[in-house]
């Protein structure tokens, strides 16, 4: 198979201070693959790195077969690459249904549209004119993904979907996971939580200041190879 | 009394246009362009240039310069302005400052210091008679009906258009709009674009009503200040009530004392400030 998007020996730096030091990580369309790593293990970094918000040599980041690194992140959303944001990060003076429509700037066709979420997510139809800051955070987290949705990328990006939500919260959001990846999207989520990263994604990649430290069949993983590249016990 | 507060609104129309623009650009971008004044002189020097090459049609020529104003807005904005956008004010407050004595010495060696006013043909005398005691002018109720309609329509255009929503929400979180593949520079650009067309018709009208000198820009940057944080930043309706507030309040300085008028208005803005610092309607949706 090959690679829909491939990160080629990333660096990436904040100021003086490197964040990533040679990061490899390959997706293939249709997959879902989780990234974990403990706080500051550049997660985050890597995501933004692949949307254009912080720099990355233009070689490094291969996008259907096209070098995209260091691209301007509306540049990068139009050729099929959308993030959900760490902490969500809704336009507080937009309504639920402006936030979505925001997110349908690109122009990018494809399935997901307005009342495909709102049947997906039928409290945001309910919701539609509230302002999205007035939402529950769950509630919060779906205009969030609705919205990245909202460009048809080919692949999404979700950064810590489940930061601040309640356990059960957490499984509703995921719920939803099937009827986005149903026809072939490729999602990527970072997250904290590695008992639910396992359980929703096919394949793993740990890192670990800066560095991929484990990476395998999420299935395959044992817990204390999990744990070693987490903390590098 | 009655006509104070009649002629302190039809100057907070006036007050209204001049502040828009402000509003407009504070409420975007968080940029305070301190050469707002002498961009309307400005305006109001490019309509008396126009009529003085291509003849007496000040309603045509104001037409005209609108268009001109939008596309130096837009240039202004994509090559001199976003350059000085940032975590820090003090960029922009220094570029836009600098601007101000650039355009006031310019206008001083085009035009030399010589007050000047746009002809109407006696549109700026003509007074309604309403009742026994009240005289109106018909230019400041045309002033005021524009205000009312700037307001109305930027409000209108915030709330239900995607370029409104595109203004809010570069506002609200440029790095996120960015994401979501709105071009901040360009939403930024059209912002100050559409400010300078209200700029452009606020220097008209001023030029129309009264004279204008190029030395002018300043105080009009301090009423147009006044407006809007009267009224809370970035929020139209809120400076049209700011504007209102301060035109009336003047009114009722000048009706005191000739020589009382400006700074009863000052001192009214700086009771605000001390009582409400934030204004009385700071929403911007």
């Amino acid at each position: 198979m090959t690679a829909l998007l491939s990160v080629h020996g990333l660096q990436a730096f904040y100021g003086d201070a490197q964040a990533l030091f040679g990061v490899d990580v390959t997706l293939s369309q249709g997959e879902v693959v989780a990234i974990i790593g403990a706080n500051g293990a550049g997660k985050s970094t890597l995501l933004k790195c692949l949307t254009g918000l912080v720099r990355a040599p233009r070689e490094a980041i291969q996008f259907k077969g096209e070098a995209i690194g260091g691209l301007p992140p509306g540049e990068i959303v139009r050729r099929g690459l959308a993030m959900v944001p760490e902490g969500r990060r809704l336009f507080s003076s937009l309504s639920v249904e402006e936030n979505l429509l925001i997110g349908g700037q690109s122009g990018r066709k494809g399935p997901w549209n307005l009342q495909r979420l709102y049947t997906l997510f039928p409290i945001l139809a309910e919701k539609r004119n509230n302002p999205g800051t007035a939402l529950s955070g769950g509630q919060q987290q779906m205009v969030a993904l609705g919205r990245a949705l909202m460009s048809n990328p080919d692949v999404l990006l979700c950064d810590e979907l489940s930061l601040g939500l309640a356990p059960i919260v957490i499984r509703e959001i995921y719920a939803a996971m099937p009827a986005i990846t149903r026809e072939g999207m490729t999602v990527v989520i970072v997250e904290q939580d590695v008992t639910m990263a396992q359980r929703v994604s096919q394949r793993i990649y740990c890192l670990q200041e800066g560095r991929v430290s484990l990476q395998g069949r999420s299935d395959a993983l044992t817990r204390e190879q999990i744990s070693q590249a987490y903390f590098g016990l | 009394m009655l006509e104070t507060i009649v002629q302190g609104v039809l100057l907070g129309g006036l007050y209204t246009l001049f502040a828009l623009g402000q509003s407009l650009m504070f409420g975007v971008m968080r940029l305070t362009n301190t050469a707002q004044g002498d961009f309307i002189i400005l305006g109001a020097f490019a309509v008396i240039a126009g009529t003085a090459l291509f003849g007496d049609a000040p309603l045509l020529i104001t037409l005209a310069v609108l268009p001109v104003a939008f596309g130096f807005g837009y240039a202004l904005q994509r090559y001199v302005l976003n350059g000085t956008l940032g975590k820090d004010p003090l960029p922009s407050l220094v570029v836009t400052f600098g601007l101000s004595i650039v355009i006031q010495n310019l206008l001083l060696e085009l035009f030399s210091a010589d007050p000047r006013s746009i002809e109407t043909g006696g549109l700026n005398t003509q007074g309604l008679r309403i009742g026994e005691s009240l005289s109106i002018g018909v230019l400041p109720v045309i002033v005021l009906v524009i205000a009312l309609a700037a307001t109305a329509a930027l409000q209108w255009l915030f709330a239900n258009t995607a370029l409104g929503r595109s203004f809010r929400a570069v506002s609200d979180d440029r790095e996120i709009a960015e994401l979501m593949g709105l071009n901040a520079k360009k939403v930024y650009a059209l912002a100050t674009a559409i400010a300078f067309v209200l700029i452009a018709l606020a220097g008209a009208l001023q030029g129309m009503r009264t004279t204008v000198s190029p030395s002018d820009g300043p105080l009009l940057l301090l009423f147009a200040f006044e407006a809007v944080i009267i009224g809370g930043m970035g929020s139209f309706w809120g400076t049209l009530a700011g504007a209102m507030i301060l035109g009336i309040t003047q009114q009722i300085g000048f009706r005191l004392d000739p020589g009382w008028g400006i700074w009863v208005g000052h001192l009214v803005f700086l009771a605000v400030l001390v009582v409400r610092p934030q204004g009385l309607f700071p929403k911007t949706r």
